[in-house]
């Protein structure tokens, strides 16, 4: 594993030299370290690039990490992820990527997870995605994550994109069952001339079944951001998304939320700000003794944290 | 060699007292315009004693708020000095002022999404605290901090809970002077009536001055000053007895505000 791999590894995942239970390592969209658990089973994929991840029914407390991670320019990682996760198992994945390049050539990383839930089972999915390196080269990451939840269980979906990465579109789209809730957080930084599209579509399919989709986001600089719901009442169920974005600069956010309740009983909620920073922040915390950059950083940090 | 220390002693009590009878802060011929041009406080001179509860009342629109974010430099003023312990700093921003030991407490506390309890006390105290002493802070306003600590500084909270927050803010400072804008307005009234106790355990434990805008009788009553701001100049200032007895007689403290022009005339 290149030191470059390592260095990635430390910023989006616990990796310390080691990782707790289950992992597969992709670098520059080659495996270099693979285990599997007794409960967690990973396995390439036959036909195309890509894992399949099987968690046995009743696996509880473990944690299984995939992150994938490219190293230098001239790089175009496109992979296929599928996991099945077993009646009331309750599991952590991990699966962050870093992507860095020190020349002007592009490198681009293209996750397709699937994520399929059999009944009453819990997954907190985290994805922590970044760029680095000083190279011209477009970094673009496009992830692509797909849900089929089963009655009972719960995607908790925890993702960040904080710096770095040049061009991203980021598709998320779930099937949601009886009594299944789906919680999705998502925080995106872009500065500099950086732009990201981010598009969700929910459709929730069963009876009392959930959606809670919390997007922040922090446009800089001249960088632009897109963000685009579909949440689709289809039983009686309960949808709330909120997109709050900070835009400084030239920044600029586009929001375009959309609710559909095709149900009668589907209870469907929209919230969305955009602005800059409160001026009334940044006195307060000034009058705490914080020069006005410190307290728009301390404003950030907190806003994306 | 008696005398001499006798001397010295006298010499030292001298500028003891000298230093006892100073003024913390003090303001000289200070005025200030709104932005459309209607003159707010004009020619205003004030004097802080040290180490004392200082209450700051009149009627709406008298110039209060203003002062006191003149004093922390939210506002520049248009003309006049502001001088802390004896420096000038007229010319100072606000993180300058906060610096040299000046806070304040907004009268609508601001809220982040994201920024926690912890760190926003953190933040007021400039370094990374214990549980133990976020507990000391947040005690003294009555919050338990166990319960508190990891909530986000945001909606969430009540008027009450935000109020409290924001008097801990300044509390964790331990600055010279702490400027407190209306800490009773917005807050039911159970919250309120907790708000009092805390001013009063402040008092009893006092450290560095204490400027509290408010019309609250209760807050009136435990000043060591009362100071009455009206049509942007002091009016009248005196002991919480004399000046409580002359309010009083003007139909109680909420009349203070509507007679009080009248009355100090």
């Amino acid at each position: 594993m290149k030191k470059i791999t390592e260095d990635l590894l430390r910023e989006i995942s616990e990796w310390n030299g080691e990782f707790k239970g289950a992992y597969n390592i992709r670098e520059d969209g080659a495996c270099v370290g693979r285990i599997s658990s007794k409960n967690i089973k990973i396995e390439s994929k036959k036909d195309k690039p890509g894992l399949e991840i099987y968690v046995a029914p009743g696996t509880v407390g473990e944690t299984v990490s995939i992150p994938a991670c490219v190293t230098h320019g001239d790089v175009d990682d496109l992979v296929y992820n599928d996991f099945f996760i077993g009646e009331n198992a309750d599991v952590i994945v991990v699966a962050g990527c870093g992507i860095h390049t020190e020349t002007g050539e592009p490198a681009r990383h293209n996750g397709i997870h699937r994520f399929f839930l059999a009944k009453n089972s819990k997954v907190k999915y985290l994805e922590k995605h970044i760029g680095t390196g000083h190279g011209t080269g477009l970094r673009s990451i496009d992830p692509v994550t797909e849900a089929e939840l089963e009655e009972g269980s719960i995607l908790e979906m925890d993702t960040a994109q904080i710096g770095g990465v040049d061009r991203t579109l980021r598709s998320t789209k779930a099937k949601v069952g009886k009594g299944a809730r789906l919680l999705i957080r998502e925080r995106i930084l872009t500065e500099k001339e950086q732009t990201a599209q981010t598009e969700f579509e929910v459709e929730l399919n069963g009876k009392d079944s959930g959606v809670d989709l919390i997007s922040r986001s922090v446009a800089r600089d001249n960088s632009r951001q897109g963000y685009h719901s579909v949440i689709i009442g289809n039983a009686p169920c309960t949808g709330h998304s909120e997109c709050d974005a900070i835009i400084s600069e030239n920044g600029k956010v586009d929001a375009a939320p959309e609710l559909h309740a095709h149900d009668n009983d589907a209870a469907l909620i929209h919230e969305a700000a955009i602005g800059k920073i409160a001026g009334e922040q940044i006195l307060k915390l000034r009058t705490l003794g914080l020069t006005e950059e410190e307290a728009e950083a301390t404003i950030i940090d907190g806003f994306l944290s | 060699m008696f005398s001499l220390n006798r001397m010295k002693e006298r010499i030292i009590r001298c500028i003891i007292k000298e230093k006892d009878d100073e003024s913390v802060l003090k303001l000289e011929n200070i005025s200030w315009d709104t932005p459309a041009g209607t003159e707010v406080l004009k020619n205003l001179d004030l004097e802080i004693p040290e180490g004392k509860l200082i209450v700051i009342t009149g009627p709406n629109g008298g110039g209060k708020t203003t002062l006191a974010k003149i004093i922390a430099g939210i506002y520049t003023q248009k003309s006049g000095r502001i001088l802390l312990n004896g420096e000038d700093i007229s010319a100072l921003d606000i993180t300058q002022r906060a610096a040299k030991g000046i806070s304040f407490a907004f009268q609508q506390p601001v809220r982040f999404k994201g920024i926690t309890v912890r760190k926003l006390i953190e933040l007021a105290s400039g370094s990374t605290m214990k549980e133990h002493e976020l507990c000391d802070i947040l005690s003294k306003v009555g919050l338990c901090a166990r319960e508190y600590i990891n909530r986000e500084v945001d909606s969430t909270l009540s008027g009450g809970e935000i109020k409290r927050i924001e008097i801990a803010s300044v509390l964790a400072r331990h600055t010279d002077i702490s400027l407190f804008d209306e800490p009773e307005a917005g807050i039911d009234l159970w919250s309120f009536s907790n708000l009092i106790n805390v001013f009063q355990d402040m008092r009893k434990d006092l450290k560095g001055t204490l400027v509290i805008i408010s019309h609250q009788e209760r807050i009136l009553e435990i000043a060591d000053e009362i100071i009455v701001v009206a049509d942007g100049s002091i009016k009248a200032r005196g002991t919480a007895d004399e000046m409580m007895k002359i309010l009083m007689n003007s139909n109680g403290i909420s009349g203070v505000c509507s007679k009080q022009e009248e009355l100090l005339k």
